[in-house]
């Protein structure tokens, strides 16, 4: 990765307030500028951020409890009043049928989960993927081909069904193991199982990189000088590794947040009364007949937030690799 | 060459020896015991203990996993005297559904089979023609519909794009009936009518990153020298890129469409929950509900096994035609 010398003040400042310490290139970072598209989903990603940390007094102050029950705002059959879903100054979005409960406080906790999940899975998965993958690529013989045979292992099981099959022992055992019960555990759940099956995508990547970075002129001249394995983990790989390791987590991330949702409106994820937008996706299926607005708000929200991850994960492939073809996802 | 393929079938034996040994032992590791739910919700402890004995559950885990094999090649009668028998590639028995696993996957497996076919060739229509108008038209408005068509397809969850076409085609327009299957054999225009919506769905999620893998397959394609050198020598652009474009750069893409549809073969879960299809992954999430610990062996089993054929297959495949793979 070359790095421009000639430092550009303006793409500096706007880097520091950006994306604090994700890229590793000025360069790279003044190319994601100039990208509009990635821009604007780099500033609607921040805008979900924002109301998922802030939603608990984002709903105070609008008076949008997400738990609350508004059996005003139904009628005898528990549908909500008035069109699309009971849209009114009380419920900008709606009310939940059957319940009352207010769906714009709804979408951002479920804003919460979705990208807690989605960056703690991301986040964990990358770390491990990382790890196991230097460490298979340098080390090579026994250790490289155990990691290797586990990763094709790991490859051949379907994923989906397994994490379905073991969702409610698993969650139990955590439980006994002292996982706060409840929709603590089943998180934990969540992002443990992605993280037992998503490693391995990035310890490939990272093992190629590693095996071709290691007979590097740069790598073998550190080694003629004494340089410590440590040193040349961080020192000579690692910063030659951080773009690709950043790309790779940006566009995983968005899958991680479906996964979750696909989980939960299958009835694996979080339950009610906490608010996901998967459960609320889930539960919409009962009433899409007479409310399909119910349906559209949650799925919706959830394509438009997967979406502009996709976008600044796509941006920033481009910024910091502009030769590289879209083939990884 | 031979040398290749005995070596990657071999290895793929293995991994599917280490795939059944490992689901059996996470399977046999979880708190659910396989005995308790032999029997309806309020069974005697003697019972209990009885058919943990007469299932051979009180042996060791290895012996278990011995007689579930030798239950796969030869079949094998559960319970003692009066019980049942399932023939040759036996699976297991459930108790909850008192039929034999090896039915039920039979039953189901036709299903998912259809599911998985159409939207297979669906997408594979659907990706390689976008992939290939907008390599072509490269920049220009066919480049741009086809590019935002995948991005929109990829952010979209395959549930989501499953409700809105029930609710558009189906509540809304009635142009529809909601999807209730219809085996082939005994209704092929009711089988057809029920899988359209399935098939589209997945279809339309899965063909949006073929548009990109296609897309990008040809673009880099056409930089070869190869292709310079066919218009140099006054080939019809039509015949460079039908004859010599397309195959080179669709020949990574099928192998990958290989393997992606081998997946979809061990149960399409979330369609088939949407649509309510009784195929494979209606069948896990019903065992899941059940606690039908023999059902979710079992399924999740076949589908490993889908996985490390196309694998295998594709690696083959992939062996004759690049011949650089061959040496490991």
């Amino acid at each position: 990765m070359t790095v421009s010398n000639t430092s550009d003040d303006n793409a500096m400042t706007v880097g520091d307030t950006a994306i604090v310490g994700l890229s590793p290139s000025r360069l790279a970072l003044a190319r994601f500028r100039r990208d509009k598209v990635a821009v604007i989903a780099f500033f609607v990603v921040c805008f979900f951020v924002f109301i998922a940390i802030f939603a608990p007094v984002l709903t105070s102050i609008f008076n949008l409890s997400p738990y609350a029950l508004d059996r005003q705002a139904l009628n005898d059959y528990g549908n909500p009043i008035g069109y699309f879903g009971g849209i009114s100054w009380n419920h900008p979005l709606g009310v939940e049928p059957g319940t009352g409960r207010d769906i714009l406080g709804r979408l951002m906790y479920g804003a919460r989960v979705s990208l807690l999940i989605g960056f703690i899975g991301t986040i964990v998965t990358t770390g491990v993927g990382l790890v196991l993958g230097m460490v298979s690529g340098l080390r090579r013989g026994l250790l490289d081909s155990v990691i290797t045979r586990v990763a094709d292992l790991t490859l051949a099981f379907p994923s989906l069904l397994l994490i379905i099959a073991l969702n409610r022992p698993l969650t139990q055992r955590l439980e006994s193991m002292g996982v706060p019960k409840g929709n603590f555990a089943r998180m934990t759940y969540i992002i443990l199982v992605l993280t037992v099956f998503g490693w391995v995508y990035m310890a490939r990547l990272i093992r190629g990189q590693v095996l071709s970075l290691r007979e590097r002129e740069f790598v073998e001249a550190a080694r003629s000088f004494g340089a410590s394995n440590t040193h040349i983990v961080f020192k000579e790989l690692l910063p030659n590794l951080w773009a690709q390791v950043i790309v790779f987590a940006t566009l995983s991330l968005p899958g991680y947040v479906a996964v979750e949702a696909s989980l939960s409106f299958l009835g694996i994820g979080l339950m009610a009364p906490a608010a996901s937008w998967g459960t609320m996706l889930g539960d919409s299926v009962r009433y899409y007949r007479a409310d399909p607005t119910y349906l559209l708000i949650p799925g919706v929200t959830l394509m438009i937030l997967v979406m502009a991850f996709n976008l600044m994960g796509d941006g920033l492939r481009d910024a910091v690799d502009p030769k590289s073809d879209r083939q990884q996802l | 060459m031979l040398i290749f393929i005995a070596r990657r079938l071999l290895f793929a034996l293995a991994l599917l020896f280490a795939v059944s040994a490992f689901t059996y032992v996470i399977f046999a590791a979880l708190p659910s015991d396989p005995a308790a739910l032999t029997c309806g919700k309020n069974c005697r402890p003697e019972v209990i203990a009885m058919n943990r004995v007469r299932l051979g559950y009180d042996k060791p885990i290895v012996v278990q996993y011995g007689q579930y094999l030798k239950g796969i090649v030869k079949g094998r009668t559960y319970g003692a005297s009066e019980g049942v028998h399932c023939p040759a590639p036996s699976l297991g028995y459930s108790f909850r559904k008192h039929q034999c696993v090896t039915d039920l996957i039979t039953r189901s497996l036709p299903v998912t089979a259809s599911v998985a076919l159409g939207a297979f060739v669906l997408w594979m229509l659907i990706g390689i023609g976008l992939g290939t108008m907008a390599a072509l038209k490269r920049g220009r408005w066919p480049d741009r519909l086809a590019t935002g068509f995948s991005v929109v397809g990829i952010s979209l969850p395959t549930f989501f794009v499953g409700l809105l076409a029930i609710m558009v085609f189906v509540i809304w327009t009635g142009l529809l009936p909601f999807p209730r299957y219809e085996g082939i054999t005994s209704n092929p225009a009711k089988w057809f009518m029920s899988l359209i919506l399935p098939w589209f769905t997945l279809a339309i999620v899965s063909a949006s990153s073929y548009v990109r893998l296609t897309r990008n397959g040809i673009l880099e394609v056409m930089n070869e020298e190869f292709v310079r050198l066919g218009l140099a020598k006054g080939l019809r652009r039509r015949t460079l890129i039908v004859k010599y474009v397309m195959r080179a750069a669709l020949l990574p893409i099928v192998t990958i469409a290989g393997l992606d549809f081998a997946a979809l073969l061990g149960g399409a879960v979330i369609t088939e929950s949407v649509f309510n299809l009784p195929g494979m992954g209606k069948l896990s999430i019903m065992a899941v509900n059940d606690s039908d610990l023999p059902i979710l062996v079992a399924t999740t089993l076949v589908a490993a096994v889908f996985i490390v054929i196309a694998n295998a297959f594709v690696d083959i495949l992939y062996g004759f035609l690049d011949p650089r793979v061959r040496s490991y």
